[in-house]
């Protein structure tokens, strides 16, 4: 059977992708998978009663070395932020390429919490900060410090002793470009090297509170349970930085998407699914019920959306009991047809996510096209003619074109950056100034315009003769032909509709980040978690691949 | 040392600052990384021509022909460079072409290396004395290293080269013969035992 992969004018729409959840393919999975034998190294602890100082951690392969450089300062409460305005964090982090020498310590202790005003080196591969969640951190000081492990309903609901509030890589604030790095085949995955900071940046938390709970009491302190280590991750906050990336990577997005959409294909066209893995499947969305009901959030959003997705997992499971059997053939091609008829987008995703779970097989081959050379595609073949254009526009654009961007609510909104922190910005156009600096985000919008203007001219103009006179449009022009060959490489949606949820395009990338629980705090912004559950860096050897639904 | 990403960001916020559109802003952001990576002083290049712009008005170049001109005034660099890209493979059939007063020319030049890999041929630049052998945009050679390049160019020429060899069939046969000493000489027994078929294939 040759099951079609899904329509990209359904799947990349926002909504759609605004309901993504991590799975094998994530981000963060495939980096454990990647570095699970190598020899990870506690290399410096030299922090000070109050757990302020330096630490570094290392991954080590044969000869290749990375080092995580942590500074732990002291701040005061009232300039704890997780805003990007923030300019000091509880810690700063570096993850530098090799074994740092005494000077990179000392040089990186000058910049590194200085986070986007400071300068780093293209010795350094990625930058982060982080902030105490103090409710718990102290909480759990004091409760070791006490001999006592910490409350779990107190962790449970926020899931992490610490929040990043950004995490840079490839060539921000002088690190190193990825053309230096790109041929390792260790970070042959997109954000491999931000995701061991993460990873590592987790351990320090645990290392820094014991530490802390230990000076605080020598006598009777205890170590935080591992049990208990294992079921915190990190947070991260979130905002409207990490839109624009999905959009100004459209060969990368297209290759996160594909890969995702092949698997489900794949999966679909399964004959015979095997006892031990229809069983994986069907533990896999039992347990993460407990994800769902652990899911805490305030936002009224995020809230209906939780509670739709827990009705209809719950009717998924009924249905998976009660009226299936794997007996048949194709099976998963039958549930995710009962899926898409009878369940709404969340719980679609949701489901398409765990399907993955026994078929490392299929996935792991997919985990390696994920990245993207990117320059390969930025040239505009621009011999071919005016006819192909319009022709490409009618036949991936076709929901776009139907757009009508003569009315307010349809341009209400637009794209700028923040002269004060050179961070990516939305306002409404009709009420703010600025909007004369828009950035090209309003590709929907832009598309349209350049599909009005074809109308009026020949088919076999060359594209080199139109863009003379239509340069206002070239970045559309570079994207069509882009489309062309990456079905996946645009949101078939409109990014500056008066309905516009920018989470969506948060959510969907971090969903590839590999993060659970999404807490909006506005619809600009939100919380996630990361590693929640994951196994600890001397456990690497030999984990449960499934950790996430064991948390 | 600032990174390629961030010389790449700038440039292409600068350039859309300085009057560009987007698309265009994209290609010098590319562009400028290029002269960077190949050593060249492209931001400073940049930087000058954009404060020289806001008080000077260059001239647009449309269509590419053989030979470019004006009477008064000079070329933007920005606006032939993209042309330049977009019509290379027309220009080709030209064989050769030039451009008389052009500004800033060293910003033109990462635009030629593009097109050089565009068309997979090498291209030979000059701009007055300085000259520049453009490789399938792998690389630049000059002989112009380390001097300032200077801000106009009276007269530009680009030649398409020939893909040709840039070594004799002497010293081909040469080295080839040389090359020929790690082959073994086959014997009957070896060319029926070592390759796949057999000595006669007329079945």
């Amino acid at each position: 059977m040759n099951v079609e992969l899904r329509d990209p004018n359904i799947i990349m729409k926002l909504s759609r992708l605004g309901s993504f959840h991590q799975s094998r393919l994530s981000f963060l999975r495939s980096f454990l998978c990647e570095f699970k034998d190598w020899q990870y190294n506690r290399d410096l602890f030299d922090l000070d009663q109050e757990g302020y100082g330096t630490v570094v951690y290392s991954f080590k392969k044969k000869n290749r070395v990375y080092s995580l450089i942590c500074y732990a300062n002291k701040i005061n409460d009232d300039e704890r932020s997780d805003r990007v305005i923030a300019t000091k964090w509880d810690a700063a982090f570096t993850l530098h390429d090799g074994v740092p020498l005494k000077e990179d310590i000392e040089r990186l202790r000058n910049e590194v919490p200085k986070q986007e005003v400071g300068r780093v080196s293209y010795k350094e591969l990625t930058l982060s900060r982080a902030n105490k969640s103090v409710r718990v951190f102290d909480h759990v000081v004091e409760s070791l410090s006490n001999g006592k492990q910490p409350n779990l309903n107190l962790l449970e609901k926020v899931g992490y002793l610490y929040r990043t509030t950004a995490v840079y890589g490839s060539g921000k604030f002088g690190l190193a470009d990825r053309f230096r790095i790109k041929n390792r085949k260790e970070i042959n995955g997109p954000f491999r090297l931000e995701m061991m900071l993460v990873y590592l940046v987790r351990q320090f938390t645990f290392d820094q509170v014991n530490h802390i709970a230990k000076n605080k009491n020598p006598d009777s302190a205890v170590k935080l349970d591992l049990k208990i280590c294992r079921n915190l991750g990190i947070g991260n906050s979130t905002g409207l930085g990490m839109a624009p990336f999905i959009i100004n990577h459209p060969t990368l997005l297209n290759n996160w998407i594909l890969s995702r959409e092949v698997a489900l294909k794949k999966i679909r066209e399964i004959k015979i699914v095997k006892t031990q893995d229809r069983d994986l499947f069907k533990d896999c969305v039992k347990n993460s019920l407990k994800n769902i009901t652990s899911w805490n959030t305030e936002s009224e959003y995020q809230l209906k959306k939780i509670k739709l997705l827990l009705n209809d997992i719950k009717k998924f499971i009924n249905f998976l009991e009660n009226e299936f059997t794997f007996e048949k053939d194709y099976p998963f091609n039958e549930i995710y047809l009962w899926l898409e008829k009878k369940t709404c987008e969340e719980c679609i995703e949701y489901i398409v996510s765990i399907m993955m779970e026994p078929f490392g097989e299929i996935i792991q081959p997919l985990v390696r096209q994920m990245s993207s050379e990117e320059e390969k595609y930025f040239n505009i073949p621009t011999e071919r003619e005016v006819g192909d254009l319009k022709k490409i526009l009618e036949n991936k654009y076709s929901n776009i074109l139907k757009i009508d961007f003569k009315t307010e609510e349809s341009t209400q909104k637009f794209w700028f950056i923040s002269k004060n922190k050179e961070e990516p910005r939305l306002a409404n156009r009709f009420e703010e100034n600025g909007a004369d600096l828009e950035q090209p985000l309003a590709i929907a919008r832009d598309i349209k315009r350049l599909y009005e203007r074809l109308l009026t001219l020949k088919s076999n103009l060359r594209i080199n003769q139109f863009l003379i006179d239509n340069n206002d449009l070239r970045h559309v022009v570079r994207r069509a032909f882009i489309i062309e060959k990456f079905p996946y490489s645009e949101i078939q949606d409109n990014t500056i509709g008066e309905n516009l949820v920018p989470i969506d395009m948060l959510r969907l990338k971090l969903s590839f980040f590999g993060a659970l629980k999404f807490d909006p705090r506005s619809d600009k912004w939100l919380r996630i978690c990361m590693f929640q559950g994951a196994p600890l860096p001397n456990e690497l050897k030999d984990y449960d691949e499934q950790w996430v639904y064991k948390t | 040392m600032k990174s390629l990403s961030e010389i790449e960001t700038t440039a292409k916020r600068a350039s859309r600052a300085a009057g560009y559109s987007w698309g265009i802003a994209e290609e010098v952001g590319k562009s400028i990384r290029l002269s960077e990576l190949f050593g060249f002083p492209g931001i400073k290049h940049l930087n000058q021509y954009y404060q020289n712009k806001k008080k000077k008005n260059f001239e647009t170049i449309k269509l590419i022909n053989k030979i470019n001109k004006l009477n008064s005034s000079t070329f933007c660099p920005i606006i032939l460079g993209v042309n330049f890209i977009d019509q290379v493979k027309k220009i080709e059939t030209l064989k050769k072409c030039s451009v008389e007063n052009l500004s800033y020319p060293l910003l033109l030049l990462p635009f030629l290396s593009r097109g050089s890999e565009i068309i997979g041929k090498k291209l030979l630049v000059s701009f007055d004395d300085s000259k520049f052998l453009l490789n399938f945009n792998l690389s630049i050679l000059s002989n112009f290293w380390n001097k300032e390049i200077p801000i106009l160019a009276n007269q530009v020429e680009i030649s398409f080269l020939n893909n040709e060899d840039n070594f004799t069939d002497h010293d081909w046969k040469n080295l080839y013969k040389l090359a020929e000493n790690t082959f073994v000489e086959e014997t009957d027994s070896l060319k029926e035992g070592a390759a796949g078929s057999g000595l006669t294939d007329n079945d």
